[in-house]
This record gives structure tokens, C-alpha cells and sequence, in this order.
């Protein structure tokens, strides 16, 4: 069934596919549609489930936590400071290795308080432990949470993601998205059956003290798990290909990045415009290319270094800022290429902070800077793109 | 087990030996009551608190139920969860308990005590009131009793013990028309149970105030863990009541001693003035004739 | 002993009683039950909060694997009948 649809309704359809049982969540702009559209559908007996309306993000996390332990599938969805709040219990979800699946509309962190979109709440949460997709389109909101919760769900992954909308840009925006039959997905995605659950008739404790003799070892078998889950996915959407006909580029999706000499590397929706942008940019005889980073955990760390040792030149598009050495997402590609044979000049561009547009004539700025940048062999590593008050033009 | 004599509570026990508490510690007779009287098919939920160490290190568990550990303010929030969960897999006549500390309830956890009080969750709620934060190492909390010492409300030259007063955690729970709330002693271990059952048989949010005393945090010793349990009923200090859809009934009537027997034990108190004594013995009257009361004529 | 990552479940799922716990150990001073002065009241089992009483006819008997001696049951009994001794006399 096609329907014209937004992000957050397609989000919404994909947890009532998914069978979600427990959905607890607290409304924040721009997720509200979201949660609204399930309540819709478990009071209409559409969706079988329980909606607990919570009384914010941090106990809805928690009840969700507590829900997938007894063994329900469960689902939530929030925003900024609705998934700041939710920080520490996100740590906790994976630590129990709970594999609860999970909108985040990304949106920017305040002061200044903004509803709009950038990337920082999702990029802050990157050393939770959590799987993170970064959606370009709303059908791929659809079919990637579906994707996600046998990901999630696999024995020797075990841990939860996040499905992140870019805010207002996908939540609000409608497009056509194909909404699969519930027949196949049930086939495509059986019961939730965990191995371990919590339970009468079984006296265990579930995330009892752990002394530092021991510690270690329970984090170590969490990275394996994060490791098997980069290679879980890829397998997973290749027979989300074969059952649905679609797929949506693995964890890096690559656009016309053969015989690419400058790549940009992006997130969420822009890649859509830098697309397009690649394409004109083609079309005038430049060899340009998009890497839209569509998993930022787990890191495709081998697919950059292959993508590093075929260029000159890498543009990394970090839609926030985390106060390091760089962007999040450009100390990333830098640490992936680094071990490998040739390096290209990489270099980060910071832009669209607080929903600031990021137009196709920006791109193309960023595409000549590139460039330039890899001739001269460029110290600057780091642009700050269409800062009022700078004097670099990027329009 | 061999031959028993007739016992007053029930015989089976649901904890077992080797838990890591203090000796003498009132929060194991708690947990102990409360599964005598829920029976086996229970589920509890423990945030950060003493109880959280109570079964020792991994993997050692210290009671025949299972256990779900959680955040320290999710108490309430797990519990919903938990319910949630049972309910839409078709789980049935599973009691679903949320058992935390004072701090883990009346300051950090009341959030989501409120979230799922207000929801009618299905499900009991038990403070075990030791009244401070213990498990930290004897911490004031929003429970501590005025007039007490604890490390952060420390007497000194400026007297700095507290100066506020005990959160009224029932009245808390009352503003959000629970079907039932009741304070419990551990030295009362017939009324303590007979209040569980009582909540047992209810649907709803259920909440259950008991008190819990601490040798380590109230400077007693271990062997008056009972006796000042007595006292603080007896006193007044601590009334045993029940409000059942909000109809107050007095459990206990209490000797109605002078407050200073129930202080005089314990180390917690010895800087008191014999003024400040008066203070508290004023409030705890006045506290005690509200709950006459209310008994009497309804909230 | 530290356990290799293989042998640990995915989280800390504890289901080994807690009986491995010698609490015991810590006692200062330990209970003597005069059996004969006993009367079977049951108080002394029902306050324990160790669950290291065990009625035996009635009467107690105390796990000193267990017991961290905190005088509850010397201090409640209403016969007199259990005393505290200081460990290692005796």
C-alpha cells in the first residue's frame, strides 16, 4: 500500500509492523505526531500493545527498559532534550543488552533553544552503546526500524538502536512511502524471543554490582556485540532486498563514488540535496561523489579506509559541533582513514547548526573548497560554513 | 523444615541466608515481611539503595523471587513497565512490586512515584524508610526526621542538624487517590502482613510506608533494631494506619509514651535540648490528633 | 576468580544463591540458646534478619554460617534464654 506520508507517520507505521508491545514515551516537538499516531492505533485495536503515557523521557526509557526485560518488544521516540534526559538510562539499555528500538527526531540543543534540525542530541548519545541510523527519506524511516529490530534482536547483537529523522525536514514533510504488507513483515520478523528474561518461577537478579575483576569482560562482549551487528545489518538488508524489493545503501551508501576523486560525507537529509547537487556538479564534468553516512555506530571504519585509499580529497559534513579536535563525524573518517595506506586531505565542514538551511549552492562551496583545499595540501582542517560574520562567502 | 509450633505469620520463607546487609539491619525484616505475605509469585523492582547490595556480587541472589535492579530514580517507571509488559503477554496474578529507599522515593524517585501513583498502575509500591540515604554512607534525604544528625546535616558549633521537616510521603501518595496506603513497623510483623495481604487483594496503586531502622545511620545498637521499631509506634513517632479509598483506620493505637523514650536510644538524637525534644514531642501530638481526626470524621 | 568473557552471560544475570556468603565471618559476638529455659514463643525466628533461625521443635537453632550476631534475638526473647558471647572466647 503506498500512502503520502510523513517521517513520524512512517515512523509510527514501522512500530505497529513491528508488532511493538510496550510503547512508552513523553511528547516533545517534533515527535509528538509520532506517539499520537500509536495511541491512534492501539485505541483503534490496530496495534495490540500497551501505550503508557509516562511522565517523561527518562521514565520512558526506563519502563521500556523494564518491559524488554519481561520480555515485550518494545518502542519509543523522542528528540533533544527529550533524549538528553533519557542519557543515562540509554547507557543502561545497553549495558542489559536490550534490543529496544527507537525513534530520535534530531533536533538542536539549547541554549539557544531551538525546535529545529541538527544532529547534535543523536551524536552526543554515540558513546551509549546504541545503534544509530541516520534516514535520508521517510520510507527509509519505515523499512529501518523494521530492519533494526531483527538487527537488534539477533543472538550475538543484543543491543538497541536508534532511528533518527532529520526534524521538521522529515518528521513534518510528507512523501510517498510504500508501507509493506503485515503478512510479510511477521514473516520477515517473528516474535521478540529473548533468552533471558525476568520472570515468576525464575529467581535471578538482572544487573546485579559487578566487582573490577570482572567488569571488563561484560564491556568487551558489548563491543563484539557492536562489531557483529555492522556485519548482522548489512545481511539483514540484503534480504529486507529480497522480501520488500528495496534496500537503502548499507551503512554507507555510495553515490556515483566510483572514479570519485572528491567525496562528500554526510548524514540525514542533506545527503538527499547533495545528491543532487553531485549530480550537476557531474554533469559539468567534475568528479564528485557522496558518501552518505547512513550508520554512525556502528562506524563503518572499513568502508572509509577503502573509500580513503581511492581519493584525493574527503569532505566530512558534521551537522554539530562537539568541542574536540574536530567534528564528531569528520574525527571519525580522519581516525578510519588514518591506518590506511594513502591518505586523502580530509576536512570537516560545520553547518546547519539550529536548522540553519544547507542550500546546493552551499554544497557546491563546499565541493570548490575541497578541492582547493587537496591542491594546496590545506592546514585549516576545520570550516565553520555561513557564519554570519566571516568573511568566507558560501553562497 | 522440621516440626513448627503455631507461628503467627507465615512460615515459608522467600529470602535466603547470606545477604550482605548490616547486622541487625530492619530493611531485610522488611523484604521479609512483605514476601511473606506476597507469596511466590512476585516480581520486585530495586533502584540504587541498600537493597542493591543486599544480594552481594554477581552472580549471588538473596531471594527466591526474581529481581529486576533499575535506575535510581526509575522505580516507578519500572514498575510500569513491568506491568506492561506481563499484562500484554497475557501474564496474569503476578504481583508487581517497586521496592525502594527513602531518597530513591520521596527526593530522586517521586517523579516517577507520581507518573505511575497517577496512572494506576497496577502494582505496590514499598519504601523501606531508613530515613536518610544510607546505602551512600548516612546522607540526609527529604525523609530524614527533624532534629537528626546525619553526615550532611552534621551538629557541630552551628547545630546544623536538620531543620526541615519529614516529607509526608502517604499524604503525597493520598493526593493522587490510591485505593490503598498504609504504614508499617517491623516490630509489628502480624499488622505488617495482614496490611500486605490486604494490598495483595487490591488492583491498582498500592503504597506501603515502612519504617526501617538502620543501627549503622541511627546510631543504635544492632539488638534495638526491634525495639526501637516498638518505640516509634508506641510514641507516636511512627503511627501504624491504613487508608483504604481514602477512609483512615488507626492499626494500632500505641502506649502513647513520651517521645524521648523512642530518641534517648538513639545516637542520631543525643544533641537534642530537652526544648527541642518538646518541639518534636509537639509535633508528633499534633500529628498523632490530625490522624485521630481524620479517623474520626474522614479527610 | 575473574571469568573469561565467553563464560559470563551478555549482562550480569545473578542466579547463584546467596548461601555462598559466609556472613558469619563477621560476627563480634555470637548467641548461646539455653534450650531448656526455651518456650518455643517463636519470636526469636521471627525477627531474625538473616534467616539464620531455624525452628527445630520449636526451639532455635541458630546457623553460625550465617548469624553476624546482632543480638535481635537475645534482645527480644522473652524467657532470656540467648545470650551474647564475644567470639573467639569460649
Amino acid at each position: 500500500m503506498r500512502k503520502v506520508m510523513t517521517g513520524n507517520y512512517a515512523s509510527a507505521y514501522g512500530a505497529k509492523l513491528a508488532r511493538a508491545e510496550v510503547i512508552a514515551a513523553y511528547p516533545i516537538t517534533p515527535q509528538t505526531s509520532i506517539v499520537e499516531k500509536l495511541a491512534d492505533f492501539v485505541s483503534t485495536g490496530e496495534l495490540k500493545a500497551k501505550f503508557i503515557p509516562v511522565e517523561s523521557e527518562h521514565s520512558a526509557m526506563a519502563a521500556c527498559i523494564a518491559a524488554q526485560t519481561a520480555g515485550a518488544r518494545t518502542y519509543t521516540a523522542t528528540s533533544s532534550h527529550g533524549l538528553a534526559l533519557m542519557h543515562e538510562v540509554l547507557m543502561w539499555a545497553s549495558g542489559a543488552r536490550l534490543p529496544i528500538v527507537m525513534t530520535n527526531v534530531s533536533r538542536a540543543m539549547a541554549p539557544p533553544w531551538s525546535v529545529w534540525v541538527d544532529h547534535m542530541d543523536s551524536v552526543a548519545q554515540r558513546d551509549t552503546g546504541w545503534m544509530e541510523f541516520f534516514c535520508q527519506s521517510n520510507q527509509e524511516v519505515l523499512d529501518t526500524i523494521i530492519m533494526a529490530y531483527k538487527v537488534c534482536e539477533s543472538k550475538g547483537v543484543m543491543l538497541p538502536a536508534m532511528i533518527i529523522e532529520d526534524a521538521f525536514i522529515l518528521s513534518h514533510t510528507s512523501e510517498p512511502v510504500d508501507v509493506p504488507d503485515q503478512d510479510m513483515v511477521d514473516a520477515f520478523l517473528p516474535a521478540y524471543a529473548p533468552e533471558f528474561k525476568i520472570e515468576v518461577g525464575k529467581p535471578r537478579g538482572f544487573g546485579s554490582l559487578v566487582r573490577p575483576d570482572q567488569y571488563m569482560e561484560f564491556r568487551y562482549k558489548a563491543m563484539l556485540a557492536m562489531r557483529e551487528a555492522h556485519d548482522r545489518f548489512l545481511r539483514v538488508e540484503k534480504e529486507f532486498k529480497q522480501v520488500f524489493g528495496r534496500e537503502h545503501g548499507g551503512l554507507l551508501e555510495m553515490y556515483r563514488c566510483d572514479n570519485a576523486e572528491f567525496v562528500l560525507v554526510a548524514a540525514g537529509s542533506v545527503a538527499g540535496t547533495a545528491k543532487d547537487v553531485v549530480d550537476s556538479l557531474r554533469a559539468k564534468g567534475f568528479p564528485v561523489g557522496l558518501a552518505r553516512l547512513r550508520a554512525f555506530r556502528p562506524f563503518p571504519h572499513e568502508e572509509i579506509r577503502a573509500l580513503a585509499g581511492k581519493v584525493a580529497g574527503i569532505a566530512v559534513l558534521d551537522r554539530s559541533y562537539t568541542f574536540g579536535a574536530a567534528g564528531a563525524m569528520f574525527t571519525e573518517v580522519k581516525a578510519s582513514a588514518y591506518s590506511g595506506q594513502k591518505k586523502p586531505v580530509i576536512k570537516d565542514y560545520i553547518a546547519g547548526l539550529g536548522g540553519r538551511d544547507i542550500t546546493p549552492k552551499t554544497i557546491e562551496r563546499i565541493f570548490e573548497d575541497i578541492q582547493i583545499a587537496t591542491k594546496r595540501g590545506e592546514e585549516t582542517e576545520v570550516e565553520w560554513v555561513d557564519v554570519a560574520g566571516l568573511p568566507r562567502r558560501w553562497h | 523444615m522440621a516440626l513448627m509450633p503455631k507461628t503467627t505469620i507465615p512460615e515459608e520463607e522467600f529470602s535466603v541466608p547470606g545477604n550482605t546487609g548490616c547486622p541487625g539491619c530492619g530493611a531485610n525484616l522488611v523484604m521479609r515481611y512483605l514476601l511473606k505475605g506476597l507469596g511466590e509469585r512476585t516480581i520486585v523492582a530495586i533502584p540504587a539503595c541498600c537493597w542493591a547490595v543486599m544480594p552481594g556480587y554477581w552472580p549471588s541472589h538473596c531471594l527466591k523471587i526474581p529481581m529486576l535492579y533499575t535506575a535510581f530514580e526509575a522505580t516507578g517507571a519500572a514498575i510500569s513497565g513491568l506491568r506492561a509488559a506481563l499484562d500484554v503477554k497475557g501474564v496474569q496474578d503476578v504481583n508487581v512490586v517497586g521496592f525502594a529507599g527513602d531518597g530513591g522515593t520521596v527526593d530522586i524517585g517521586l517523579q516517577a512515584l507520581s507518573g505511575a501513583a497517577e496512572r494506576q498502575t497496577d502494582a505496590i509500591y514499598v519504601m523501606y524508610d531508613n530515613e536518610a540515604y544510607m546505602n551512600t554512607g548516612i546522607q540526609r534525604s527529604g525523609s530524614t526526621p527533624w532534629g537528626a544528625w546525619t553526615t550532611t546535616t552534621p551538629v557541630g558549633s552551628n547545630r546544623d542538624y536538620k531543620h526541615e521537616a519529614k516529607k509526608d510521603i502517604i499524604a503525597i501518595m493520598q493526593a493522587h487517590r490510591i485505593p490503598y496506603a498504609a504504614t508499617v513497623s517491623v516490630a509489628y510483623p502480624e499488622d505488617f502482613i495482614r496490611k500486605v495481604q490486604k494490598a495483595k487483594s487490591i488492583n491498582g496503586f498500592r503504597f506501603i510506608h515502612a519504617l526501617s531502622p538502620c543501627p549503622p545511620g541511627w546510631r543504635i545498637n544492632p539488638m534495638h533494631s526491634i525495639e526501637v521499631a516498638k518505640l516509634a509506634v508506641d510514641t507516636h513517632s511512627f503511627p501504624l494506619y491504613e487508608i483504604e479509598n481514602g477512609k483512615v483506620r488507626v492499626t494500632r493505637k500505641g502506649k502513647g509514651l513520651p517521645v524521648s523514650e523512642y530518641l534517648k536510644l538513639q545516637g542520631r538524637f543525643s544533641h537534642l535540648t530537652d526544648a527541642e525534644v518538646a518541639s518534636i514531642q509537639k509535633t508528633v501530638d499534633d500529628h498523632w490528633h490530625y490522624l485521630e481526626e481524620e479517623e474520626k470524621y474522614g479527610i | 576468580m575473574t571469568k573469561g568473557y565467553e563464560e559470563i552471560p551478555l549482562t550480569p544475570i545473578s542466579d547463584t544463591p546467596s548461601t555462598v556468603n559466609l556472613t558469619g565471618l563477621w560476627r563480634a559476638f555470637r548467641p548461646i540458646v539455653d534450650k531448656a529455659k526455651c518456650k518455643k514463643c517463636t519470636i526469636c525466628w521471627k525477627f531474625c534478619p538473616d534467616v539464620a533461625i531455624v525452628l527445630v521443635d520449636g526451639v532455635p537453632e541458630i546457623d553460625l554460617n550465617y548469624c553476624k550476631g546482632c543480638g535481635i534475638c537475645s534482645f527480644e526473647c522473652p524467657s532470656k534464654c540467648i545470650v551474647m558471647v564475644k567470639e573467639g572466647t569460649e
